[in-house]
C-alpha cells in the first residue's frame, strides 16, 4: 500500500513521517501544489509550520491544490490521518470538528506524553487494541482542542473522540482533555501528539505510534479482501 | 584609482564622519592611502563596517593564529562559511558557534531568533542540511526582573526560530553571573550533514558568471550606527529617521526554512559555483569576501535588488542587514534554472551584477557608477593591531551576593546547590525547544552529558557547548583548559570521540591590558588543550567590547565540540538505572573548593589562580570512560563538573528517578570540590571491574532506594535527602517562569 | 477589518496582559481580548465578508468587524461599515 505525505512550505515533520509511514509501506510525497494524489491510498497531513503557521495554524495550507484532491478523497471515504499542524489543517477545511487554540500555557511545549487509547474501533486504532495507554511525543504551541458543548457532547457519544490525554498530560488546556477526534464517517483521524516520532525505541524509548500506521493499513487490506 | 566622486552628488566626507562611524584617525588616513583618494559616502560606509572589529577581527586574528586547525578528520577550516569534519559513511558535519549579543540586549526575542537564523545560514551556505542546534546563554542573577525579561525573552526567540524552521535545539547551557547583569551572551551552535563532496565553497570565480541574490527582500534592518551618512533631508528629522531605520533585524523563520531547502536543492543539482550567505554588514561583506577567496572583482548593480522599501539610499542598500537572503556565482547557461527553482520555492530571485578579471567591487544603480572599491583594502589590508596584556593588579570582579550562611550541614549545602540557578534543571527552557524534529535525536536534554543523533551508518553525532566564566575569570589559562576537557568528558560519557572544535571568545574591551592578557592566555589554553586532545579548532567566532560602567563580563571563550561513536545504541546515559548496580569514582579527580559553586554560594571572592591540571591524566581516564561506555557495560556515565561530587551523584538519582548509597569521607572539599577529571559511573561489579584495568576506579556504593545518602566508613550519615525532596530544590526555574 | 476570540473562549494572551497591567500601576482594567488586525485594500467592499468568512477569521472561534476607511485616493468618504459573524 502507499502512503501520501504532504508537503507544504514550512512543513517540517513530512520527512520524519514519511520514514515511519515506509516502515508499514510505501510512501511518497505530495508537492502541495499538485493537484494528482498519484494512487495514494492514505494521506497523511504532517506537521510543523505550514506557512509559519501565519494567520492561524493551518489556514493557508487548506486551500492548496493538493488539499482540494485530499477534501474529495475524503468525501469518498479515503482515509486520512492529520499530525499536529496536519490536525489544525483538517479542521480549518472543516473535515474535522472543532478548532486547535493557542496552548493555555501560551508556550510551545515539548513532552512525551502518556495518551489514553479511548476508541480502538477505528481504521486508525484497531492495530493498538489490547493496549489502553500510548506513550508518544507532543510539541506545540497552538494544541488547545475546542468544540462547542453541543458539538463537544456529540463526539463523546458518537465515539469520535479517539485519543485522550491521560490524567496530569494535558498541558495545552484542550477540552475534556481531547488529544485526537476522527470525523463521523471515521476515515479522517487528526491528533496533536506525534505518532511519526515513536516508531523506533531507540529514539524516545516509545514505538507505540506504529500502531496507528499499522491500524492504517490494515483498514486498507481488510477492504481489498 | 578612478576619480568616482564626481558621480555621487554628495559632498566627500571627512574624517569626522569616518570617526563617527567607528574608525579611528589612522585608519581613515590609510584607507584614503590605499583607496587612492578620499572615498565618497558609499565607500565610506562600505570600509568602515569591514574594517570594524566584527568583520575584521582587528583584534583578535593575530592571537586566532596561534590555534591548531588542522587534523585527520578536518574536511574544512577556519575561513569559510563554517568548519567540517568527516564523521563516516561519506559524510561530513558542518558546526560552528557564533554570538549575537549585543542585539539581544536591546531586544532579547528577536536578537536569539536572528542569531540562530545567522548561524543556520552558515551551515546551509557550506552546503549541509542543519540538523541540530544548541544554545549557551548568560545573563545576570534571576532576582532581576530585567535577567528575567532577558532569559524569557531569549529562549522565545531561540525556540520561535529553531521549531519553526524544523531544527531541533538538542542542548545547552545558561548561567547566571552578576558580571552578564548589563551584558548578557548569546551564543548559538549548530551542526549541519552534507556528503563530503557537496560541500560548498564561498569563493566567487569564473569572469563572466552570474552573482545572484536570493532569499527574503532587502530593507533597513540593521543599519544603525551607517545612519550617519544619510542624506540631510531624512538626517534633519531626526525622530523619521530613527523610525526608518530599525536597529532591530526581524526574523523570518519560514522565510529561511524556503531558502534553506531552495539552497539545497540549487546544490544537489549542481547549478552553483558558490554559495555565501549574507549577515552582519550584508552585502558589502558577501561580496567582498567571496571576492578577496576567489582572488576575482565583482560588478554589482544595487537596481536589481529586490527591495523592500522604495527609496532606499545605496549605502543602505549596500549595508542593510536585512535577514534571510544568500548570494551565490552561476554560471549564465544556469541562471534560468536557478531562478525558476527560486519560484518554486516561493522565494525572491535576481541576478545583482557578476564576476570579473579584475580586482574590484564595483557598485553601479541604472549604469551610474557609485563606487569602486580594491577589494583587498577592503577585505585584506585592514591594519591588525597586537594586544598589550598585563595581568589585573587589583581583582576586576566583586565577590557574589552570599545566599548561604558561611557554615552549613552538607544537607543543607546539597540542596542549596541543586536549587541554585547555575545547577537547577533547565527543563522549563528546554521544554519549550523542540529536540526531536528530523528523527534523529537519541539523547533528549537532561538524558545524557552530551546530545547525541544517529547518522545513517549506525554510529551517531554527540555535541556540547560548555564554558564556565567564573572559573575562567579566577584563572583565564587553566579555566580555558577546563572548558575544552569539560565538553571532551561530556561526549566521553555519551560514547563519543571529539573530532574537532568550535569557539565562541566573549570578551570586554581588548584595548585594556588586563582584558587584552585573559583573551590571551584563555587562547593559549584554548590552543594547548585542543592540541592535547587532537580536537582542532574548525571555526569560531569573536565577541569584545561586552562590558560598560559596570565593568567587563567574566572571559567566556565558549567550546563547542563534535565527536563520533560508533554505535547509535550505546549511546551512553547519565541516570542510575537499576537498584542494584554499584557506583564509583574514575578518573585523576582532585577536588578543589577554588571557584566553586559553593564558594560563590557564600560570596566568597575569586581566588587568584586555579589548581593546575594533569591534562594526560584527565584525557586517559576520558579515554577509559568513553571505552567503558562503548562496550555497553556502564549502565551509567556523568561527568562531575559544577557542584562537585554530591551534585553528580544527586544528578544520577534524579536522572534515573532511583536513590543511592555512598561512601564517602566527608569534608567539603570532597563532597563539593570541583575540578577536571572526575566521572561518576555506575553498572554491574564486573563491569567496574573491567574499567578499573585501565583507569583509578574508587568504588562509592549502590544504586537503590528512594533517598541519596552519603555515610562514612565508620556508619555517620554525612547527609540523606529523599528524591522528593532533592527535585523539588532543582525545580527552582519553574517557579521562576510560571 | 478587527478579528476577535469569541465572547467564552479562553484567552490565554488577554488573561497575561490583564495580570500584568496592574503591576504598572493600571488598575481597574478588566476584559482585555487580544485580536489581530488585517488592513488592505480592495476594489469591491463587498468582498470583504467573504473573505473573512473563508480566510482571515475563523468562525468557529472568532468573530470580525468590518470598517471601511475613506478611500486615500479619491478622499472619499465611505460610510463605515461593521459586520460580524453571528455566534
Amino acid at each position: 500500500m502507499k502512503f501520501g505525505v504532504l508537503q507544504f512550505p514550512g512543513s517540517c515533520d513530512d520527512a520524519d513521517a514519511l520514514t515511519a509511514a515506509r516502515l508499514v509501506g510505501d510512501a511518497e510525497l505530495l508537492w502541495h501544489r499538485d493537484r494528482d494524489l498519484r494512487g495514494c491510498e492514505a494521506i497523511i497531513v504532517p506537521g510543523g509550520f505550514s506557512y509559519g503557521d501565519y494567520l492561524r495554524a493551518g489556514a493557508i495550507a487548506r486551500f492548496s491544490p493538493v488539499m482540494e484532491s485530499v477534501i474529495e478523497f475524503a468525501h469518498e471515504g479515503g482515509l486520512v490521518l492529520g499530525i499536529c499542524n496536519g490536525f489544525q489543517v483538517l479542521c480549518e477545511a472543516q473535515l474535522l470538528p472543532g478548532a486547535l487554540l493557542g496552548n493555555a500555557n501560551r508556550r510551545f511545549t515539548f513532552r512525551q506524553v502518556r495518551l489514553e487509547l479511548v476508541n480502538a474501533d477505528t481504521p486508525f486504532t484497531r492495530a493498538c487494541a489490547g493496549r489502553d495507554h500510548l506513550s508518544i511525543p507532543a510539541k506545540h504551541a497552538s494544541g488547545r482542542y475546542y468544540a462547542d458543548e453541543r458539538t463537544l457532547e456529540r463526539l463523546e457519544a458518537e465515539g469520535q473522540v479517539v485519543l485522550r490525554y491521560a490524567r496530569g498530560e494535558n498541558f495545552n488546556g484542550s477540552l475534556r482533555d481531547i488529544a485526537g477526534v476522527c470525523s463521523e464517517r471515521g476515515n479522517v483521524f487528526g491528533l496533536m501528539p506525534h505518532p511519526e516520532h515513536a516508531v523506533d525505541e531507540l529514539l524516545g524509548g516509545s514505538s507505540d505510534g506504529l500502531c496507528i500506521l499499522r491500524s492504517m493499513r490494515e483498514a486498507l487490506e481488510g477492504a481489498l479482501a | 584609482m578612478p576619480d568616482t566622486a564626481a558621480l555621487v552628488s554628495e559632498a566627500t566626507p571627512s574624517v569626522k564622519d569616518a570617526l563617527a562611524l567607528g574608525l579611528t584617525a589612522p585608519e581613515y588616513e590609510l584607507i584614503c592611502e590605499l583607496h587612492g583618494r578620499a572615498p565618497n559616502v558609499l565607500e565610506l560606509a562600505m570600509y568602515s563596517l569591514m574594517w570594524s572589529e566584527h568583520c575584521a577581527y582587528k583584534h583578535s586574528r593575530k592571537l586566532l593564529r596561534t590555534l591548531p586547525t588542522e587534523g585527520e578528520h578536518v574536511v574544512v577550516g577556519p575561513g569559510e562559511n563554517a568548519g567540517a569534519v568527516d564523521v563516516g559513511g561519506g559524510l561530513a558535519c558542518a558546526f560552528k558557534v557564533e554570538s549575537h549579543n549585543h542585539p539581544s540586549a536591546v531586544e532579547p526575542f528577536q536578537g536569539a531568533a536572528t542569531g540562530v537564523g545567522g548561524i543556520l545560514r552558515d551551515i546551509f551556505a557550506l552546503g549541509a542540511r542543519p540538523i541540530a542546534v544548541l544554545d549557551s546563554l548568560r545573563f545576570g542573577e534571576p532576582s532581576s526582573a530585567r535577567t528575567r525579561y532577558l532569559l524569557d525573552g531569549a529562549v522565545s526567540g531561540i525556540a520561535h526560530y529553531g521549531n519553526s524552521i524544523g531544527v531541533p535545539t538538542v542542548g545547552g547551557e545558561v548561567y547566571f553571573e552578576e558580571p552578564y547583569e548589563h551584558n548578557c551572551l548569546i551564543n548559538v551552535m549548530a551542526l549541519g550533514l552534507a556528503p563530503a563532496e557537496r560541500l560548498v565553497s564561498s569563493a566567487a570565480a569564473g569572469a563572466g558568471n552570474a552573482l545572484v541574490l536570493f532569499g527574503a527582500s532587502t530593507g533597513r534592518d540593521g543599519i544603525g550606527g551607517a545612519s550617519v551618512l544619510a542624506s540631510a533631508e531624512l538626517g534633519e528629522e531626526e525622530g523619521d529617521g530613527a523610525g526608518k531605520r530599525p536597529t532591530v533585524q526581524v526574523g523570518d523563520p519560514f522565510e529561511e526554512k524556503k531558502l534553506l531547502e531552495c539552497s539545497l536543492e540549487l546544490l544537489a543539482r549542481e547549478l552553483l559555483l558558490s554559495l555565501q550567505d549574507l549577515g552582519a554588514a550584508g552585502l558589502t561583506s558577501s561580496t567582498s569576501e567571496m571576492a578577496s577567496k576567489g582572488g576575482v572583482g565583482i560588478d554589482l548593480d544595487i537596481s536589481a535588488v529586490p527591495l523592500r522599501e522604495a527609496d532606499m539610499e545605496p549605502f543602505e542598500i549596500m549595508v542593510s542587514e536585512s535577514q534571510e537572503r544568500m548570494l551565490c556565482v552561476v554560471a549564465p547557461e544556469n541562471v534560468e534554472e536557478v531562478l525558476e527553482c527560486c519560484e518554486k520555492w516561493e522565494v525572491g530571485g535576481a541576478v545583482i551584477g557578476s564576476v570579473t578579471g579584475g580586482s574590484l567591487i564595483r557598485v553601479r544603480r541604472d549604469g551610474d557608477l557609485l563606487g569602486e572599491l580594491p577589494v583587498r583594502a577592503l577585505v585584506d589590508e585592514c591594519p591588525l593591531y597586537d594586544l598589550e596584556p598585563a595581568p589585573p593588579s587589583a581583582p576586576l570582579y566583586a565577590p557574589a551576593r552570599a545566599t548561604l550562611a558561611g557554615s552549613c550541614t552538607p544537607r543543607e549545602a546539597l540542596l542549596a546547590l541543586l536549587a541554585s540557578p547555575n545547577l537547577c534543571s533547565r527543563r522549563p527552557l528546554f521544554e519549550r525547544y523542540d529536540a526531536i524534529v528530523q528523527g534523529r535525536t537519541l539523547r533528549r536534554p537532561e538524558a545524557a552529558d552530551a546530545a547525541v543523533l544517529r547518522l545513517p551508518d549506525g554510529g551517531a553525532l554527540a555535541a556540547s557547548i560548555d564554558c564556565n566564566g567564573r572559573r575562567v575569570a579566577a584563572d583565564p589559562y587553566t579555566g580555558t583548559v577546563a572548558a575544552v576537557l569539560e565538553c571532551a568528558a561530556n561526549l566521553a560519557c555519551a560514547g563519543a570521540q571529539p573530532l574537532g572544535t568550535t569557539n565562541n571568545l566573549n570578551f570586554g574591551n581588548p584595548e585594556k591590558a588586563h582584558i587584552a592578557w585573559q583573551l590571551t592566555e584563555a587562547v593559549r589554553g584554548l590552543g594547548d588543550a585542543c592540541r592535547a586532545l587532537y580536537a582542532p579548532i574548525v571555526g569560531g567566532n569573536v565577541s569584545l567590547y561586552n562590558e560598560g560602567a559596570g565593568g567587563p563580563i567574566y572571559p567566556t571563550p565558549v567550546i563547542g565540540m563534535v565527536g563520533r561513536l560508533p554505535d547509535a545504541r550505546r549511546a551512553g546515559r547519565l541516570g542510575f538505572a537499576r537498584a542494584g548496580d554499584r557506583i564509583a569514582l574514575v578518573g585523576p579527580f582532585a577536588p578543589s573548593l577554588a571557584a566553586s559553586e559553593l564558594s560563590k554560594l557564600r560570596g566568597e571572592p575569586l581566588p587568584d589562580r586555579l589548581p593546575s591540571i594533569d591534562l594526560e591524566a584527565v584525557i586517559a581516564a576520558q579515554a577509559a570512560v568513553r571505552e567503558g561506555v562503548r562496550t555497553g557495560t556502564l549502565a551509567s556515565a556523568h561527568d562531575v563538573a559544577e557542584g562537585g561530587l554530591a551534585v553528580a551523584l544527586a544528578e544520577c538519582c534524579l536522572a534515573g528517578a532511583i536513590g543511592a548509597e555512598v561512601e564517602l569521607e566527608g569534608g567539603e572539599e570532597e563532597l563539593f570540590g570541583e575540578g577536571a577529571g572526575g566521572f561518576i559511573v555506575s553498572g554491574a561489579a564486573d563491569a567496574l571491574d573491567q574499567l578499573a584495568l585501565r583507569v583509578r576506579v574508587r568504588p562509592l556504593g549502590t544504586v537503590g532506594g528512594e533517598a541519596f545518602t552519603v555515610s562514612t566508613a565508620d556508619g555517620r550519615t554525612l547527609l540523606s535527602a529523599g528524591l522528593a525532596e532533592l527535585s523539588g530544590a532543582h525545580a527552582t526555574l519553574a517557579a521562576l517562569f510560571a | 477589518m478587527l478579528i476577535r476570540p469569541k465572547a467564552g473562549i479562553l484567552d490565554p494572551q488577554g488573561v497575561a496582559v490583564e495580570r500584568a497591567l496592574p503591576a504598572l500601576g493600571f488598575d481597574g482594567v478588566s476584559r482585555v481580548h487580544i485580536g489581530r488586525l488585517v488592513e488592505l485594500d480592495v476594489p469591491d467592499a463587498a468582498q470583504l465578508a467573504p473573505m473573512c468568512e473563508k480566510l482571515l477569521a475563523n468562525p468557529l472561534v472568532e468573530d470580525y468587524e468590518i470598517e471601511l476607511l475613506p478611500d486615500p485616493g479619491t478622499g472619499d468618504d465611505a460610510a463605515p461599515a461593521a459586520g460580524s459573524s453571528s455566534a
